[in-house]
């Protein structure tokens, strides 16, 4: 059992409220960093000092938060209305348990039973803003002496190898899976030059922690630790798989935020080749990450993502491979131990 | 300067992989410019230092962009035909026939899926590129590789025509008017041949980032309304360089107009001024970068933009360079 993706993937961070799961990865990184911080954002900063061979500091992005519900009302029956924070598939909501609040009040997304449905209604999708999130409270106060408008809620998923040590479900694996390998790569051996672990918040609205980082830490070279959607299920014939499920860590080239630096994808694939690590193209195209807001701050930082492929992203049961995330973290880390100055144009 | 053009519009360098024309640009500039950098994003810097009579120079930022649109490989059949995705502004209606051409030299034919009906035009996914492979593994390039439009500069009167006169026709004005510039000049002055406009004007971005101007200045294509049926606008070819007044992602500072269009009368170059729906420059990213900037652009206009065929006329060049050397070499009252 990977105790790492269990702890961070069972915590509760929907974007905005990102604290049980800084606090939880504080816990886990500070006996190996020189120095940690929490900006105004909420962003997670941690320095672990190199050993000194090249003068350059290196940020290793992974957010935090988690897609999730956000109460906005509740009505006159006890039921909670929601809005969605982060991108959804509205039919990916029905019927779904999930936690409420700090204190974790568990409710239901509920529907109408099949059984009561008239044919024309369930041949189309219910809107989200037709879901009430039921916590069985027999009115409107008694449900507000348990949440209140403005409260967060999440997915409750516990994480589960259904296949030991190959294939594990559980909820928020975006982007917990980059959280675990950062995580990992802190407590490694010094590297030859200072890193600068990122946590970052608010990734799902816009990345907007990781600009804010980028700015405070102005690196000189980034790497962003994701996981990204697999499109591997079974489709027309021929068309293009993305990424699969199993395959190899994803390396981006492109995607509709940036072009990734050249530069660092041909360190990336090339150190994964001399490795042996499987590795694959994420399809150029569509799709955005946390390198968008860092390659553009300042007077520009060369960046690149490396992703896990993860099947039903945005959903409460992703899936994942553990080879694929053990990949990512052996990659993560012999990246960075084979990056030279001169890769990224630097003399030193 | 034809042959400048000829060399940077047939030139390989779609947004992201911009290489080929800094090292056309590079030696181009070198004897005229003080110092040249290239940041972390690829944008070619050159700086041109004020001659020290002002003690607070003003600094003045000047941005064409070298990318192009162009493509990228998303997937290749088991057949060896590349399925692939757009970089920048690339339209279903352009494609069936073309021809591209990858960094490494292959050269593809795009086709498209079966047509049943002439009066639609399959979207870019159900194009595909052929490069004479027969299956995945004889292809000769890889999925995430960019290729560009292939197209050769054809002269005829007055009109130049070419692929990625987009801006290669901005950045050939900007090294003509660096080698038509005095020696020394008052104010300090930095010329940015930037990378990835295409896809959302990110070099300039950073680029502005780095030198913070007091002054920006774009030097890019805009659309003209002298064709059939074309969406009304009041620029056309040969009507001289346009002065940009607004664009879908800027105001023009517009002292800065003012500047321009009197710099343009007392040299008697004709202008037009452009007020474009639907799409930004350079100017942007510079115009909101750090404590912000006195923006706008001198646009060329350019008819077929976005195809393999764009086209400019040789005069709105020729106005084009005179305005900036104009601008450059007198005082920036704005």
């Amino acid at each position: 059992m990977n105790e790492l993706l269990k702890q961070l993937t069972e915590a509760v961070g929907v974007s905005g409220a990102e604290k049980e799961v800084r606090l939880l990865i504080r816990d886990l990184i500070a006996d190996h960093v020189d120095k940690w911080s929490v900006d105004a954002l909420g962003n997670l900063l941690a320095t672990k000092r190199g050993t000194g061979k090249y003068p350059m500091r290196v940020l290793i992005d992974a957010h935090m938060d988690e897609v999730g519900l956000l109460i906005t009302d509740i009505d006159s029956q006890g039921m909670l209305k929601f809005s969605t924070v982060g991108g959804f598939d509205d039919r990916a909501l029905l019927g779904k348990v999930v936690q409420v609040g700090p204190r974790k009040i568990t409710g239901v997304i509920g529907a109408r039973a099949v059984h009561l449905l008239k044919p024309a209604e369930y041949r189309k999708p219910v809107k989200v803003d037709a879901m009430r999130i039921d916590i069985g409270a027999k009115n409107k106060d008694a449900a507000a002496g348990k949440v209140k408008i403005g409260d967060y809620a999440a997915f409750v998923t516990p994480y589960e190898e259904i296949v030991p040590g190959r294939a594990a479900v559980a909820k928020a694996f975006d982007n917990r899976c980059g959280c675990a390998a950062l995580v990992e790569l802190i407590r490694a051996d010094p590297y030859p030059f200072d890193l600068v672990a990122a946590f970052t918040v608010q990734e799902e609205v816009g990345l907007r922690g990781a600009g804010v980082a980028a700015y405070a830490t102005k690196p000189d070279a980034a790497f962003v630790l994701e996981c990204t959607p697999a499109y591997d299920q079974p489709n027309d014939d021929d068309v293009s798989p993305n990424v699969s499920m199993g395959q190899g860590v994803s390396i981006y080239v492109m995607d509709r935020g940036t072009i990734q630096d050249p530069r660092l994808v041909a360190h990336l694939t090339r150190t994964a080749s001399d490795l042996g690590i499987p590795y694959q193209i994420r399809q150029p195209g569509g799709g955005g990450t946390n390198t968008a807001a860092i390659q553009r701050a300042h007077t520009g930082i060369p960046a690149a993502t490396m992703a896990v492929p993860g099947r039903y992203a945005h959903t409460p049961s992703m899936m994942i491979s553990l080879e694929d995330y053990t990949n990512l973290a052996r990659l993560a880390d012999a990246a960075l131990r084979e990056l030279t100055p001169k890769i990224i144009g630097l003399s030193g | 300067m034809n042959e400048l053009i000829r060399s940077l519009v047939e030139a390989y360098g779609p947004s992201g992989f911009e290489q080929p024309i800094r090292d056309l640009i590079w030696p181009e500039i070198e004897p005229f410019v003080d110092d040249i950098i290239v940041d972390a994003l690829g944008n070619l810097i050159a700086h041109k230092k004020s001659s020290g009579a002002d003690s607070h120079p003003l600094k003045v930022m000047i941005a064409a962009h070298m990318d192009e649109i162009g493509v990228m490989v998303t997937h290749i059949t088991d057949k060896g035909y590349l399925r692939f995705t757009n970089i920048g502004g690339v339209f279903p209606h352009t494609m069936l026939g073309n021809r591209i051409r990858f960094a490494n030299g292959t050269v593809g034919v795009i086709g498209c899926d079966r047509v049943d009906d002439l009066k639609t035009i399959h979207p870019l996914n159900k194009h595909f590129i052929d490069v004479g492979a027969t299956s995945r593994d004889d292809a000769p390039v890889k999925v995430g590789d960019a290729a560009a439009f292939i197209r050769d500069l054809t002269v005829q009167g007055n009109h130049l025509v070419a692929k990625s006169m987009d801006d290669r026709i901005g950045c050939a004005i900007a090294i003509e008017a660096l080698k038509r510039l005095p020696s020394v000049i008052d104010n300090d002055l930095f010329v940015v041949f930037s990378v990835q406009e295409e896809v959302g004007t990110r070099g300039a971005e950073t680029a502005a980032n780095r030198i913070l101007p007091d002054v920006g200045i774009a030097l890019d294509v805009t659309r003209t309304g002298d064709v059939p049926e074309a969406r009304a606008m009041d620029v056309q070819l040969g009507g001289g360089p346009a002065i940009k007044v607004k664009d879908s992602g800027m105001i023009a500072h517009a002292g800065l107009v003012r500047l321009m269009r009197q710099r343009a009368e007392e040299a008697a170059i004709p202008f037009q001024l452009e007020v474009l729906e639907g799409g930004t420059t350079d100017a942007r990213p510079m115009q909101i970068a750090g404590p912000g900037s006195a923006a706008g652009c001198i646009s060329i206009p350019c008819r077929y933009i976005h195809t393999p065929s764009e086209m400019v006329d040789r005069r709105d060049v020729e106005g084009a360079v005179q305005l900036l050397v104009a601008l450059l070499t007198n005082p920036m009252d704005i």
